[in-house]
């Protein structure tokens, strides 16, 4: 049984977003972070410091740790952002800010 | 506010009363969203009111968060003549604990991920019935206490939307009182590997499977402690997952040590066996007094290290297990969330497993007159214990504001039996899973401690017996602990064991004090909306002045 089987959610229409280039399928309704856990997709970023990879961590909107590139639009709370057709995501480095440094 | 537009959505047919409302069928919530025609409303669409609440008289309530404590709160005052505004972060109404997909999924069985599903759509239709003003995707960063009777809410509107020039927008609503509902976020004890990928939070998959209908691997180990690890793990292996492993640190035995407590919660014993026959269906067994100590993976987790733990949840060496898996669901319990409150100067108590709940009057008041709080924010207790406290508030509330007493009187004296019964069964459950001082033993010393941060264990301790720091507040100061993007919501609590321990018992008759956790904003705020903000005038507060209101502080607004 699969999460959307069990609450009856009807899988159409569905749409897709990218991430990284890469096409993503989406539910109408789901956050960004819930389109990349259905692809099994868990990291979206990478740490200021370590350059570690993180993902989703608390689900609610209270750990930041989901950050990501949405739109060209850097720290993004993936868990909290509402996917849109043709919304474009991209891994963020660090603070996010790398491009607008210069 | 010229030109600041809200998301106000007035539920119901008193909507002609004073305010402009868009039609009501561009409302996800005007109709059942389970069961209109799914073409009826565009999912993207918001309805802007050209109003913004902060231009009308004030509400008389306003009421911060929409699970069972505030729209409890919310739909008992407007059934007894409030007007009443309630705001929340999500989209839709019902908090955590009735978290559920949006109405764009067209969910036709909401209800299969939930216990006791009928209270909320009975919550639900009262909200869209009643005269009450719902301000949802909206994250209150600070309320204000313009006079006696006059509070100010500040929000943030939650989505910039797609395009460039469209930014958060500010809000401001006023209200004779407030209501705080805001409820707890999940304690979280770090371990090594803790911040890989496929690590999240129990409360976390929980809540992404109900809402966003995903999960975070196939094979999810559930671990901590606390009754939420039982629906937790029921939920994961209801909607496909398997659970090889539950555990709980503590043992189950601290609940027989209160009989009385639990013989007076029938509700929680049949919940308890809700998800007791999902786990039994599926062949999951918890196995107490055992903790995940570590997590392996380079990219994402790969296996979990499982240990016995002593009573002191010491891990037990040599019992060590290494165990596959592609997720970890992991918490320890839930904190209030009280910053709100905390940041006015409202007193607070210390609850029976260490954290700090709101100190409340007999009638649900804080220490500060005029603000309320209900559910989880008193201390942690479960949807029910939300649910009458948010009515039993709202009675006093409106008692207050009307001067006439709550009528009937039989009612308010049931729900605060009720009330007290439920406290004593919450202390019980916090007692029963209370962290262990042991914990801290499986910590290496480069486990990051602080995720935004990247603060090691090593460096907190270095502040601690290097440059003798003493509590939180100043490891904090040395080591930037708790600095980041999360303001030490979820370090916060590991770090102060650390600093100070012991950290999980205090003395629950210790005075009420003032919590040393105080965030002067409670979600990031553009400096662009700092500087914006035009100050309505200000009448000196005519009862005692709250402690340290907090002043607007600019250079706080972003966390860096
Ligand atoms: S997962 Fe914690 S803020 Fe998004």
């Amino acid at each position: 049984m699969k999460p959307t089987e069990l609450v009856g959610a009807s899988p159409g229409p569905t749409f897709t977003i990218t991430f990284d280039g890469r096409q993503l399928d989406a539910l109408p309704g789901q956050s960004i972070a819930a389109v990349l856990w259905s692809a099994g997709v868990l990291t979206w970023r990478t740490t200021r410091g370590g350059r570690q990879p993180r993902g989703a961590f608390c689900g609610i909107g209270q750990c930041y740790d989901c950050l990501a590139t949405v739109n060209g639009r850097p720290n993004r709370r993936a868990c909290l952002v509402t996917a849109r057709p043709g919304d474009t995501v991209t891994t963020q480095e660090g603070s996010g800010h790398a491009g607008f440094e210069k | 506010m010229p030109g600041s537009r809200s998301d106000a959505r007035r539920l119901g047919d008193r909507a002609a009363e004073g305010y402009e409302t868009p039609p009501s069928e561009h409302d996800p919530y005007a109709h059942d969203p389970y069961a209109h025609d799914p073409h009826a409303h565009d999912p993207y669409e918001h309805d802007p009111c050209e109003h913004t609440p902060y231009e009308h008289d004030p509400y008389d309530l306003a009421v911060i968060g929409a699970g069972p404590a505030g729209l409890a709160g919310a739909v008992t005052a407007a059934e007894l003549g409030l007007s009443v505004a309630l705001l929340d972060s999500a989209p839709q109404p019902g908090g955590q604990f009735y978290r559920h997909p949006a109405p764009a999924t067209h969910a036709t069985r909401p209800e299969a991920l939930h216990h006791d599903w009928p209270v909320f759509t009975d919550l639900r239709d009262r909200l869209r019935t009643g005269d009450v003003t719902c301000l949802f995707d909206h994250h209150v960063w600070t309320v204000t206490r313009e006079a006696e009777n006059d509070w100010t809410i500040h929000a943030l509107t939650a989505d910039p939307g797609p395009g460039p020039g469209e930014e958060q927008r500010s809000t401001r609503v006023r209200a004779r009182a407030v209501l705080l509902a805001t409820g707890s976020y999940e304690r979280q004890l770090p371990f090594p590997g803790w911040t890989l990928p496929g690590v999240v939070g129990a409360g976390g998959a929980q809540a992404m499977l109900k809402s966003g209908l995903v999960l975070p691997g196939r094979r999810v180990i559930v671990a901590g402690s606390g009754p939420l690890l039982l629906a937790v793990a029921g939920s994961l292996v209801t909607a496909g997952a398997e659970v090889p492993e539950l555990l709980e640190a503590s043992s189950y035995f601290g609940y027989a040590r209160h009989p009385r407590a639990l013989a007076t919660q029938p509700h929680k014993l049949t919940e308890g066996a809700h998800h007791a026959k999902a786990l039994l269906r599926h062949r999951v067994r918890p196995r107490t007094r055992h903790a995940v100590t570590e997590a392996h993976g380079k990219d994402r987790v790969e296996a979990v290290t499982v240990s016995r733990l002593d009573h002191e949840w010491r891990p037990i060496p040599g019992t060590e297990r290494r165990i596959d898996c592609d997720a970890l669901a992991v918490g320890h319990g839930l904190i209030p969330q009280i910053d709100l409150a905390t940041g006015l100067g409202c007193a607070t108590r210390r609850t029976p497993d260490g954290t700090h709940a709101l100190a409340l009057s007999p009638l649900q008041e804080t220490s500060l007159r005029g603000l309320w709080s209900a559910g989880e924010t008193s201390g942690v207790g479960g949807a029910q214990h939300a649910l009458g406290e948010g009515e039993l508030a709202a009675l006093a509330v409106a008692s207050r504001l009307t001067g006439r007493r709550p009528a009937p009187r039989s009612r308010l004296r049931s729900l605060r039996r009720r009330r007290d019964r439920m406290n004593a069964f919450a202390d019980a459950m916090a007692v029963t899973h209370a962290p262990g001082e042991g914990w801290t033993r499986w910590l290496s010393d480069d486990t990051d401690v602080c995720r935004c941060e990247e603060v090691p264990a090593d460096r907190i301790r270095e502040a601690i017996t290097e440059y003798g720091a003493r509590d939180a507040r100043s490891v904090k100061l040395l080591t930037r602990a708790g600095m980041g993007w999360c303001q030490g919501r979820v370090c916060g609590w590991a770090v102060s064991c650390l600093s100070s321990p012991p950290c999980a018992t205090a003395p629950p008759e210790a005075p009420p004090s003032t919590a040393p956790d105080r965030r002067p904003l409670a979600t990031p705020v553009p400096l662009g909306v700092l500087a914006n903000l035009t100050t309505p005038e200000r009448q000196p507060p005519t009862t005692p002045h709250p402690p340290d209101l907090p002043p607007h502080h600019p250079t706080e607004g972003q966390p860096s």
